[in-house]
């Protein structure tokens, strides 16, 4: 055999062994919850088997003894002659983790190294040992916790050497999918009854896997018994060759070269990009029998991108298919009782961001484990269950993929978050009275926060979700988080699908065009011609905008970008405001024009232009002209609005004082009966509604309506205006009965209100001074607007007003 | 940066150029270094880039660096109405675009019309070229290509200088 034969063959060896071993990590720990599953048992003798078989072929002896050693222990568990303590579990995936090792040798230098593997091996001889149950107990003890360290530090560097060893060799893409059934029946059910096994079982020797019940029969997702995951290969297989270690390539199925996809999918890209550019050739002739062609073309083209997609999608449980074992040996190094739940494990996503969203995932799981989750002790003290639960879902929602990581630990407390934040510098006081619980809960995701008091070898060492929101953000993704004290916490990873051709909106800027990817993009904000845009306003120099009442940093496109300000500017054209997120921060930049929004496929710069920093790459347009797309960090930090951002908080509190001498405002104005004018601060309006009379029904003596699947309660203004309130509720009664009511929709985030108007006038904004003539329950006071003496509502004092209405209605 | 031996070529024995004209100058670039050389392309400009980048053209799907040879060496632009020429050529990791009057001729120079550059030639002119050769009724400035580069690169640093000037 020649040596690229011999080559061959070694490359696929690593590669299927690498599997094999993910599908060995998971069989044993769903063995420890079921420690009596034939078939598990089976499983994992099997793969070490065929690991051993092929290493003697190869002649990696090293490899060879030490799968021996497991086998011959295997075999004694699977024949019923011994019982799977958890000191044979460790050994177990000691051994895994140690054929990790050398295959990693073995693709990096082709020789096995000089591992010592005697300890491991004796060990393993010794648990073969029926009578040595309640020694090999005690030893363990010792040497546990030293071996799931190493495996926390060793985590990530199994995670490499497996995803090395695919790329080389033919990498397995659809080979993992067919496993996919099985492979998450398996870890779903062990993981949720794993978390009893660990802690506990050391401190309870001789009697092996306590808690954890069978009777459960921790594997009903597996149908028929004697068939599911190993079935593909005959029991005793006899020393195979790589090739017949498929067990699970179908025939269905081939492998292909990653490169290979990568570069299809490159042409494809290309292909896109010259189909808008045909259409937009074509658009500019008359010739119907071209359009129909071009059409046609342009379906086809979009078919073949989805399936060219498709074949680079993998599912989520690829990812996941880790994890049962981390969770265990950091449950086990943490000295706490977690259970792993994994939902929509089949939901698919491009393999280039699953590699991507792979650590900040890991590092996700690892923070709940270590910070989140309470110690068993704490946890029963609080009333909850001794066991912590972390669950993993994902799904689709919106062209995106949602990743979620839900614990039910202690939960996120502001105060101590604040306080932490004010220890590390990170803002003020001034700026942290400023700002909501939500806001200060995202002070997590800043540089240089961490929380862990004790620092531990797993995370919290001062490098944590700053990186992860850096990673997420770098392949267009979001990450945010809800928490409750007490209750939990949940990471909600947002991704898109794909990377490789994204949807971007285009902008203007001086007769030039530039894209933004839309992942970044909230919202658009368009201030009409002809007003003085009083709402731009400066804060030392920076531009700021009153966005629904809150401050939104402002960048000139045209400023950044090195541009004087267009002569004609006399500040009273319209203005494009366009509403972008990133790194936490909110920014709204001013373009000179807003056209729609294409497919873009990203190109790499050249080095000359590489270093501008508002730059990410560029695209090619329909009509073939060169955009340059806007790196939204980029442009944030060019303009400093990061600095005014933080600024913010203390000339907030000068706007706040300025608001006593008579603050701009924004109001809502209101006929109520018949010339009756109320304003309603327009900060806290969420709608503006036209609600048909008949949906407005009677709920004891409070008005309710139904909305978006709730229930609204409504206030009529009517009811509270002193004047009106005692001669005519009704407003409906003056004149022609009208067949729906104006419904101006508050809400504060929890508690919905609809107030009722008879019409809505205007939007106001400027200053008004709001005099207390005519102060009463719910009215501020009055005002002039438009020389129209004018009530304000209090709202606060309307939500009161709702709760009561509500509390009388039950 | 001017002080750099211009001699590798020299003595490498007789080395074919494209010609392109520049201004007055008669520039010189090796044959196996241009790709090809196209008419006029749209270009879109890169704002708080180095001057000397004119701009991003489409090269067949390829996003190409466009920049002004005139500008690089210290010349006037060409007047807006006249089109310039793009000659694509190879650098070491990218693909880029000197923009320039004209395309000329392919030529061999003898190896003994070769010179250095006069010293009294702009600062500019000399740190850009290698070297040059005395054809018939003109001299040829080799341009180096390999500096090219890494002038690019230090004008590089340019832009963030003036991004900060404008923030601030």
């Amino acid at each position: 055999m020649n040596d690229d034969a011999m080559n061959e063959i070694v490359q696929e060896f690593l590669v299927e062994t690498s599997e094999n071993l993910d599908q060995l990590d998971q069989d044993l720990v769903a063995l420890e919850s079921d420690p009596h599953s034939r078939e598990l048992l089976g499983s994992v003798f099997r793969t070490i088997h065929t690991v051993k078989g092929t290493t003697g072929f190869l002649g990696f002896t090293r490899l060879e003894s030490l799968s021996h050693a497991a086998e011959s222990l295997l075999s004694e568990l699977r024949d019923g002659r011994l019982e799977l303590t958890s000191a044979r579990t460790d050994a177990l995936l000691e051994v895994v983790d140690e054929i990790r090792a050398l295959l990693t040798a073995i693709e990096h230098t082709g020789a096995e190294g000089d591992r010592d593997l005697a300890g491991l091996v004796a060990t393993l001889e010794r648990l073969q040992q029926p009578d040595e149950d309640a020694e090999a107990e005690a030893e363990p003890d010792a040497q546990v916790p030293g071996a799931v360290e190493q495996v926390a530090r060793e985590a990530p560097a199994g995670v490499g050497p497996a995803s090395r060893a695919e790329a080389p060799a033919p990498a397995a893409v659809t080979a993992p999918a067919v496993p996919a059934a099985p492979r998450v029946a398996a870890p779903r059910v062990a993981a949720s009854e794993a978390p009893g096994a660990p802690v506990p079982a050391s401190s309870v020797p001789a009697s092996p896997v306590p808690a954890s019940p069978v009777p459960a029969s921790p594997v009903p997702a597996s149908p028929v018994p004697a068939s599911p995951v190993p079935a593909a290969l005959p029991p005793d297989a006899p020393e195979p060759a790589p090739a017949d270690g498929h067990r699970f390539a179908s025939e269905r199925s081939v492998r292909v070269d990653v490169d290979l996809l990568d570069s299809m999918m490159a042409q494809v890209g290309e292909l896109v990009l010259a189909r808008n550019q045909v259409s937009a050739h074509v658009d500019a002739l008359d010739n119907q029998a071209l359009h129909q062609t071009v059409q046609r073309l342009s379906m086809i083209v979009s078919e073949l991108q989805e399936g060219v997609m498709k074949t680079r999608m993998q599912p989520v449980e690829q990812l996941w298919s880790k994890l049962p074992r981390v969770v265990r040996d950091l449950a086990a190094l943490f000295a706490k009782s977690v259970s792993l739940e994994m939902e929509g494990g089949e939901t698919e996503l491009d393999r280039s961001l699953l590699e991507a969203v792979k650590d900040p995932l890991t590092h996700l799981v690892r923070n709940a484990i270590d910070h989140a989750i309470e110690l068993p002790a704490e946890r029963v003290a609080a009333g909850k269950p001794e066991t912590g639960t972390l669950a993993l879902r994902a799904y689709h929602e919106g062209g995106q993929v949602v990743l979620e990581v839900t614990d039910d630990g202690a939960g996120i407390d502001p105060g101590r978050i604040g306080a932490k934040a004010l220890e590390r510098d990170l803002v003020n006081q001034g700026q942290l009275d400023s700002m909501s619980e939500r806001e200060i809960v995202d002070l997590i995701f800043r540089p240089g926060f961490s929380t862990a008091s004790v620092v531990t070898n797993v995370s919290g060492r001062g490098v944590g979700m700053d990186v992860v929101r850096t990673n997420v953000e770098r392949i267009g993704g979001t990450v945010d988080l809800t928490s409750t004290p007490g209750i939990g916490t949940t990471f909600r990873i947002k991704i898109p699908l794909t990377l490789a051709i994204i949807p971007a909106l285009l902008v203007g800027c001086r007769e030039q065009r530039y894209a933004i990817p839309q992942a970044n993009l909230l919202e658009m904000v368009q201030l009409r011609t002809g007003g003085t845009h009083n709402d731009i306003e400066r804060i030392g120099g920076a531009l700021v905008y009153r966005l629904r009442g809150k401050l939104l940093p402002l960048v000139r496109l045209d400023e950044t970008l090195g541009y004087a300000p267009l002569a004609t500017d006399d500040g009273t054209d319209a203005v494009s405001i366009v509403v972008l997120q990133a790194d936490g921060l909110l920014l709204g930049v001013v373009v000179d024009d807003v056209f729609g929004t294409e497919e873009i496929v990203v190109k790499p710069l050249g080095q000359h232009v590489k270093q501008v920093p508002l730059f990410a790459g560029a695209t090619i347009l329909g009509d073939g002209s060169v955009a340059l797309i806007l790196d939204v960090i980029g442009l944030a930090s060019t303009a400093k609005v990061e600095e005014v951002a933080a600024g913010l908080g203390s000339t907030g509190a000068d706007a706040d004082e300025a608001g006593r001498a008579g603050e701009r405002s924004t109001f809502v104005l209101l006929r109520v009966g018949r010339e009756r004018r109320v304003a309603v601060p327009l900060k806290a309006v969420s709608r503006l509604e036209e609600a048909p009379v008949d949906a407005v029904e009677q709920a004891g003596r409070g008005r309710v309506m139904q909305y978006r699947g709730d229930l609204l309660p409504l206030v009529a203004l009517a009811s509270i205006l002193p004047g009106i309130a005692g001669e005519e509720p009704e407003p409906e009664a003056l004149g022609d009965p009208p067949t729906s009511v104006p419904v101006v929709v508050y809400s504060d985030g929890e508690r919905q209100l609809g107030l009722v108007a008879t019409e809505i006038l205007d939007i106001v904004e400027g200053v008004f001074e709001v005099r207390a003539v005519g102060a009463s329950p719910g009215i501020l006071g009055s005002t002039v607007v438009h020389g129209h003496v004018t009530d304000v509502l209090d709202v606060h004092a309307a939500y009161e007003l709702s709760t009561k209405e509500t509390g009388r209605v039950a | 940066m001017s002080h750099e031996s211009p001699q590798r070529q020299a003595s490498d024995g007789a080395v074919q150029y494209c010609t392109f004209k520049v201004d007055h100058l008669l520039i010189g670039i090796e044959v196996w270094r241009v790709q090809e050389v196209i008419r006029h392309q749209p270009m879109t400009s890169v704002p708080l880039a180095p001057r000397e980048v004119r701009g991003l053209i489409n090269l067949r799907g390829q996003i190409v660096t466009a920049i002004d040879v005139r500008l690089w060496l210290g010349l006037d632009r060409l007047p807006a109405e006249t089109p310039s020429m793009n000659a694509v050529i190879r650098l070491a990791d990218e693909v880029v675009s000197l923009l320039v009057d004209e395309a000329g001729e392919v030529v061999e120079p003898a190896l003994e019309t070769y010179e250095p550059v006069p010293s009294t030639t702009p600062r500019q002119i000399r740190s850009l070229c290698s070297g040059t050769y005395k054809l018939e009724g003109s001299l040829l400035l080799v341009l180096d290509t390999e500096s090219v580069s890494r002038i690019t690169l230090d004008h590089a640093v340019a832009p963030q200088l003036a991004g900060t000037r404008r923030a601030s």
